[in-house]
């Protein structure tokens, strides 16, 4: 399989970008603002209005940050958000005993994960929790604050029983979506190119604490490992370390391997995003009652569909696409391999659909967020003055227009790299339409998501 | 460093913290009480009593922690206030004599929305004597609301007013004394007059249709259709047939065993129903409530008037009612 040359740019030559990364001092600020408003979305979520709408918690993470998250942070930063999230920070504190500067007295058993959940099942099975109680949770502020609650008690024990940002890397619901859709972000951290092998092993050894999200730095190579914490920057040899801009493609179109728990968590998003459209922008109100009385009849019923298409349905879709292109292409792969990294070649789609479902669901609820920002416990405040602009769309007539671009870009990309990808597996020459069934498949899901969100 | 990074970390927090509780203190309004509305099923009004003072105003301010609500006083033609989910609405009332006063949720904000009710107790000098009041004509006569009044009579044709109108000008006396028509029924009238009058059937019928319609005062039926409208169509249906949407799952009316459990409400479709009904009885079904039925009581948010329309345009299912010109 042969790799081309992608372009990148290394920030860190700038020796001003350098410093302000290798500091402590700019993230640990920015995650000390986070985490004070991650305790102002509980404090708002437990005693602020009960009304979704009105309330800090439900408005900021449902509307604010879970779409700045897909719109900007994760399409151009990667893992951006995972370097200042506040969630692993008191367990980090308590695990290593420092903010900033390393010393103090840990506390941590400083097991090693499991090796059969070094993967992202678990990772698979939070984020389909959440898309199962969705309806509920984005609409019910207290619901949304228990969900923070937990997240932080279950960091926490993770981090004193565990190594390291085991809880970051394995268990975060939100570190699964977004280290697989960082695979095609323009951002990257890793190590120096013309570093040799020998450099590498004195890299590893010389690391003082080791790599918080568990990899090797020096052998760096996918950003959905990579958390940006940055911390390999700030190492004795942390010079081997460059912060790079890359294009979008840089990493998906090289070769590379994708596990099977990352193919059913490939699929599985994309899978959520159409039943998350069909809930939040269908006119179906029987799945919308369904989706959101948890544990009525209806909602099991709900739950088992949510399940079965995305975690069932779409998988056996894409494999039965993927026997007929191994076949067809008469290729000597094992199908394993063949659906797994045709499952890689449908990030794109499945990241532009999330996008463009976002582009509806932000640009319709936004104007929500001002009277939220004057008054975030629904009490009757008016700080900014702004407690009383009215509800109103954004870009109502732009919607549809922005979502079927983008739904295209991402059909596009994905059929460019599921032919690149068949390339790799040896569909080559004559046999290029044996990829047909694949590009089908995507096709399919864009027309899916078209219908759902454009109608 | 470490300890800036903590006390920073500990002061940001500290700072979130208190953001209520400073916030509290600077928006509170000593004089203004909070009235939060949620539906039944999540707890109904935030409190149940205020209480109040006599000529001192009581401001409200008034938000729903669910869906749509309103604010209404009963007995009062004060506008009903709208409260809508996470904003506040506001108003101000002031009782010139000591009581309690009821108010009421207008919305038709779920399956016990009905229970949405709360009372107003005023201080203050005892009010002037006022003359005792009669009670309802249901009491005065000793009427069993709970017993069943079905008409064995039923008319060959709907009654009707204009026809009776068009036949003769006078009425006899038996329909032109008001109580005499408010305590008895259709049917009941029908036997009377059909005892002393030389008429058919239903000539005698549509004399009793001219009869009730002349109870009302003016607008009566305007009146009394917004009242069924905004209260009772819910349960009883827009065509009156007990098929309204908040009682589709409940059991038929078993007219054997009324007050006993909670059932539809009767079929008005039924001649049956409202002919054997005087306006007395259906006056006390209204004061007092179903009793049992899941009807709510409404002597204390309706006025005398309003119930007079309301009973009069319950007719209106089996009769053809018109005010006078």
């Amino acid at each position: 399989m042969e790799k081309t040359a992608s372009y990148r740019f290394d920030l860190t030559r700038y020796a001003w970008v350098r410093r302000l990364l290798t500091s402590r001092w700019p993230q640990f600020i920015l995650r000390a603002i986070t985490l004070a408003g991650f305790v102002l979305v509980i404090l708002t979520g437990f005693i602020g209005s009960p009304v979704g709408s009105r309330n800090f918690a439900v408005m900021f993470v449902w509307i604010a940050w879970w779409s700045a998250l897909k719109l900007i942070m994760l399409p151009f930063g990667g893992r951006a958000w995972c370097s200042i999230c506040p969630i692993p920070m008191p367990g980090e504190w308590l695990q290593q005993g420092w903010l900033v500067k390393p010393g103090g007295k840990k506390f941590n058993l400083g097991l090693r994960w499991p090796r059969r959940l070094r993967n992202t099942w678990l990772q698979s099975a939070g984020f389909a929790a959440i898309g199962l109680f969705s309806a509920l949770t984005l609409t019910t502020p207290v619901v949304t604050a228990w969900i923070f609650v937990g997240l932080i008690i279950v960091a926490v024990v993770v981090s004193v029983v565990f190594e390291q940002r085991s809880f970051c890397r394995y268990l975060c619901p939100m570190g699964g979506f977004i280290g697989l859709y960082s695979t095609m972000a323009p951002l990257e951290l890793r190590p120096q190119p013309d570093l040799t092998l020998v450099e590498k092993g004195a890299a590893v050894r010389e690391w003082p604490r080791g790599c918080p999200w568990i990899n090797n730095p020096a052998a760096l190579k996918a950003n959905a490992n990579c958390g940006l914490c940055l911390e390999c920057l700030r190492t004795e040899t942390g010079a081997n370390m460059t912060l790079n801009v890359r294009s979008f493609d840089a990493e998906l179109g090289q070769p590379g391997a994708f596990r099977l728990d990352e193919a059913f968590l490939s699929l599985g998003l994309l899978g959520s995003v159409m039943i998350y459209s069909a809930v939040f922008q269908g006119p179906w109100g029987a799945l919308k009652n369904a989706a959101l009385y948890a544990g009525s009849p209806a909602w099991w019923g709900f739950a088992a569909f949510f399940l079965l298409a995305s975690f069932g349905l779409l998988p056996a879709l894409l494999a039965g696409a993927s026997a007929l292109v191994r076949r067809t292409g008469n290729l000597g792969k094992p199908l394993r391999m063949v659906f797994t990294r045709f499952s890689r070649a449908l990030l794109p789609l499945g990241l532009l659909s999330w996008i463009a479902f976002t582009v509806s669901f932000a640009f319709g609820k936004m104007a929500y967020l001002w009277p939220v920002l004057s008054d975030p416990f629904g009490w009757g405040w008016n700080l900014f003055g702004t407690a009383a602009v009215e509800w109103q769309p954004y870009l109502l007539s732009a919607t549809p227009v922005i979502e079927a671009v983008l739904l295209v870009a991402g059909l596009i990309w994905s059929g460019r790299t599921i032919l690149k990808t068949a390339e790799q597996l040896g569909v080559r020459g004559e046999r290029r339409w044996a990829a047909a069934p694949v590009l089908l498949f995507a096709l399919a899901g864009t027309l899916t998501m078209l219908w759902l969100l454009i109608g | 460093m470490e300890k800036l990074a903590k006390s920073l970390v500990a002061v940001l927090i500290l700072l979130v913290a208190a953001v209520p509780l400073l916030g509290q203190q600077i928006t509170a309004q000593p004089e203004t009480i909070e009235l939060r509305a949620r539906m039944p099923e999540n707890g109904g009004w935030s409190q149940e009593f205020i209480y109040g003072q006599v000529n001192v105003p009581i401001k409200l301010r008034m938000t729903s922690d669910d869906v749509v609500h309103s604010f209404a006083l009963g007995q009062s033609s004060r506008p009903s206030v709208e409260i809508f989910p996470g904003k506040f609405s506001e108003t101000e009332l002031t009782f010139d004599q000591a009581g309690e006063y009821t108010f009421y949720c207008t919305r038709w904000c779920g399956a016990n929305h009905w229970r949405m009710r709360g009372t107003i107790v005023i201080e203050g000098p005892a009010a002037a004597a006022q003359p005792t009041s009669v009670p309802p004509l249901f009491l005065q006569l000793g009427l069993d609301l709970d017993a069943p009044h079905l008409a064995q009579i039923i008319p060959p044709n709907r009654p009707d007013t204009a026809r009776a109108r068009g036949r003769t000008n006078a009425l006899p006396d038996g329909l032109t004394v008001g109580d005499t028509i408010w305590s008895k029924s259709p049917e009941a009238l029908w036997k009377d007059l059909k005892a002393d009058e030389a008429l058919d059937d239903q000539e005698v019928w549509d004399m009793v249709a001219w009869g009730l319609s002349l109870q009302g005062s003016p607008g009566w039926l305007a009146q009394g259709r917004e009242l069924f409208t905004q209260n009772c169509l819910a349960c009883h249906g827009e065509s009156g047939k007990g098929d309204g949407v908040m009682v589709r799952d409940l059991p038929p009316m078993n007219h054997d065993k009324m007050g006993s459990e909670a059932t539809r409400p009767p079929d008005f479709s039924d001649p049956a129903v409202l002919l054997g009904a005087s306006p007395a009885l259906l006056e006390g079904k209204i004061i007092r409530g179903g009793m049992g039925t899941g009807m709510p009581y409404w002597g204390n948010i309706f006025t005398s008037e309003q119930i007079r329309s309301l009973v009069l345009y319950l007719y209106s299912f089996q009769i053809e009612l018109e005010e006078r010109p």
